[in-house]
């Protein structure tokens, strides 16, 4: 290695992280930058099949998979927990003492859901009365929770925005109004939908248009509450405007925080994720850091869609940085997302900074096959289909043909 | 969107009432907006209208009930008290910002 070669630190190794690796080995000379990428374990869960392994849809063993063979070969790859960051002096401190030096760090550290910031929310109860599916472990301990669910009141809760995947707890209601009803118990369970907003769904269009499915389903929403406590003898959720929503089964989504070491270091914001420029991921502190995926203050979705669409427009930016260059490209917010909607079929959704989700065909316009903001059948399928494509396509970095600007042709305003 | 006159200034609000230009609010407006939602303002809502204000200019969203409470070091209990039942919405409303939103 010669002495003028370059350090590219990564710091986790989810979707965000092993994709900007992978992208960046292909495009970065080994003569010029090491790239090294840091994670605490060496699992890589496929998030969106958290959802479904509570109804069967998915098995445990098709969405865990080792982190190593999805990291390009000339990555050297660390698996230590990050202490902290010291940014003035461009250095990375690991648990263990050992201190890594970078010219560009990479955050992508993700965001973590935190039962213990709710009292009462860890307690004898927690993964059994009081579930959730945004962990491996949580939606395992869930799938045998529905299994002996006879009835009740399912509460599905959710604790403060921004959360991962943010319509994750919409499509768990459809879902479980499915699922129930297959079991014979639907007649026997209130669902209940309990969000911090002022309605399941708060943009005007999706309201309008998807606003029936919950009313159709029969899913009653409780809204503006703000949980104070959960408890776990009483059964029963607090607000601090002390309503109570009593629950027989409770499926929170705790608080998601940034990684504690981006606090530790002076990067975050109030809930540890790193402010960023919207349109560039750079830090709005330094110039050599960056924040990719769930771990930045970006607004808009915490999604997989987002890192991916978000980390081709990086990859450009970060070749004119080191290379001294006006940055030459703009994030515009691009989302997209699957709603699963029960009895086999989903919606999609496309929609970024500016634009908010349109009518019309996905990826191609009038062919589809996929419809924009309507139930199909194609739609479900496309978003199974979905877990080959992220093992064998988009965590190898290989081209998915999605552009990374929202398209408009094709599409509908409605 | 349609346009209104709250306190001798004409404003865009949304159906809900919002005002959609942050730029038209200023502070002779607030307690006009307060009122109509049955507040009176007192110094401790003036501080945090002022922090709202502050915070949408600098980082171009409306900020959250957690932000508000951790960077003003007043307890969500207490923005509960000052903004009964739903304050992250009626802080933003008085503000003349967008009220605070998820995905879809």
């Amino acid at each position: 290695m010669s002495t003028t070669t370059k350090h590219l630190v990564v710091l986790g190794a989810g979707t965000a992280g092993t994709m900007v690796v992978n992208k960046l080995r292909k495009r970065l000379p080994a003569t010029e930058w090491s790239i090294t990428v840091v994670d605490k374990d060496d699992i890589h869960d496929y998030q969106p099949g958290y959802l479904f392994i509570p109804f069967r849809m998915n098995k445990p063993g098709q969405i865990r998979k080792s982190k190593r063979p999805y990291l390009h070969d000339d990555v050297e790859v660390v698996m230590a927990e990050v202490e902290r960051v010291d940014a003035p002096a461009s250095t990375v401190h690991l648990v263990g003492g050992r201190t890594l030096h970078y010219d560009q760090l990479v955050i992508a550290s993700g965001t973590t859901p935190r039962p213990d910031q709710t009292p009462g929310m860890l307690g004898e109860q927690w993964h059994r009365e009081v579930g959730e599916f945004y962990t491996f472990e949580g939606a395992v301990a869930l799938r045998a929770q529905l299994d002996a669910f006879t009835g009740g009141r399912l509460v599905m809760h959710i604790t403060e925005l921004p959360i991962k995947c943010p319509v994750a707890p919409l499509e768990f209601v459809f879902l479980a109004d499915d699922y129930l009803k297959g079991k014979g118990v639907r007649e026997a369970t209130e669902i209940v939908f309990v969000t911090p907003l002022d309605g399941a769904f708060t943009k005007p269009m999706a309201s309008k248009r998807l606003g029936k499915l919950l009313t159709q389903r029969n899913i009653t929403v409780e809204t503006d509450f703000m949980i104070e406590s959960v408890d776990q003898d009483a059964k029963v959720i607090r607000s601090y405007d002390e309503r109570e929503v009593p629950y027989d089964q409770l499926v929170t989504v705790p608080l998601n925080m940034g990684a504690d070491f981006v606090a530790a270091s002076g990067l975050g914001d109030e809930l540890n994720y790193v402010p960023v420029d919207k349109h560039t991921c750079r830090s709005t502190q330094y110039d050599d850091i960056w924040a990719l995926g769930d771990a930045s203050n970006i607004p808009t979705s915490k999604a997989g869609s987002v890192a991916h669409f978000s980390v081709d427009v990086f990859v450009e930016n970060f070749q004119d940085a080191v290379a001294g260059r006006p940055l030459s490209h703009s994030f515009d917010g691009h989302a997209n997302c699957f709603i699963e909607s029960g009895g086999g079929k989903a919606l999609l959704l496309d929609f970024n900074y500016e634009t908010e989700p349109m009518g019309g065909t996905f990826p191609l316009p009038k062919v589809g096959p996929m419809s924009l903001l309507k139930e199909s059948r194609a739609n479900h399928l496309g978003k199974l289909a979905f877990r080959h494509v992220y093992w064998n396509a988009l965590l190898p970095g290989r081209p998915l043909g999605l552009p990374a600007d929202m398209q408009t042709a094709g599409k509908v305003p409605v | 969107m349609s346009t209104t006159t709250i306190a001798g200034h004409e404003v865009d609000v949304n159906e809900e009432g919002f005002l959609t230009r942050p730029d038209q609010w200023s502070e002779e407006l607030a307690p006009e907006l307060a009122a109509l939602i049955g507040l009176d303002l007192t110094d401790k809502h003036w501080e945090l209208i002022r922090f709202l204000r502050t915070d949408h200019a600098a980082m171009g969203e409306t900020p959250t009930l957690r932000r508000v409470s951790t960077q003003t070091g007043t307890p969500v209990k207490e923005l509960f008290g000052l903004f009964p039942g739903k304050p992250a919405k009626k802080m933003a409303y008085v503000s003349g910002l967008p009220k605070p939103k998820g995905c879809v």
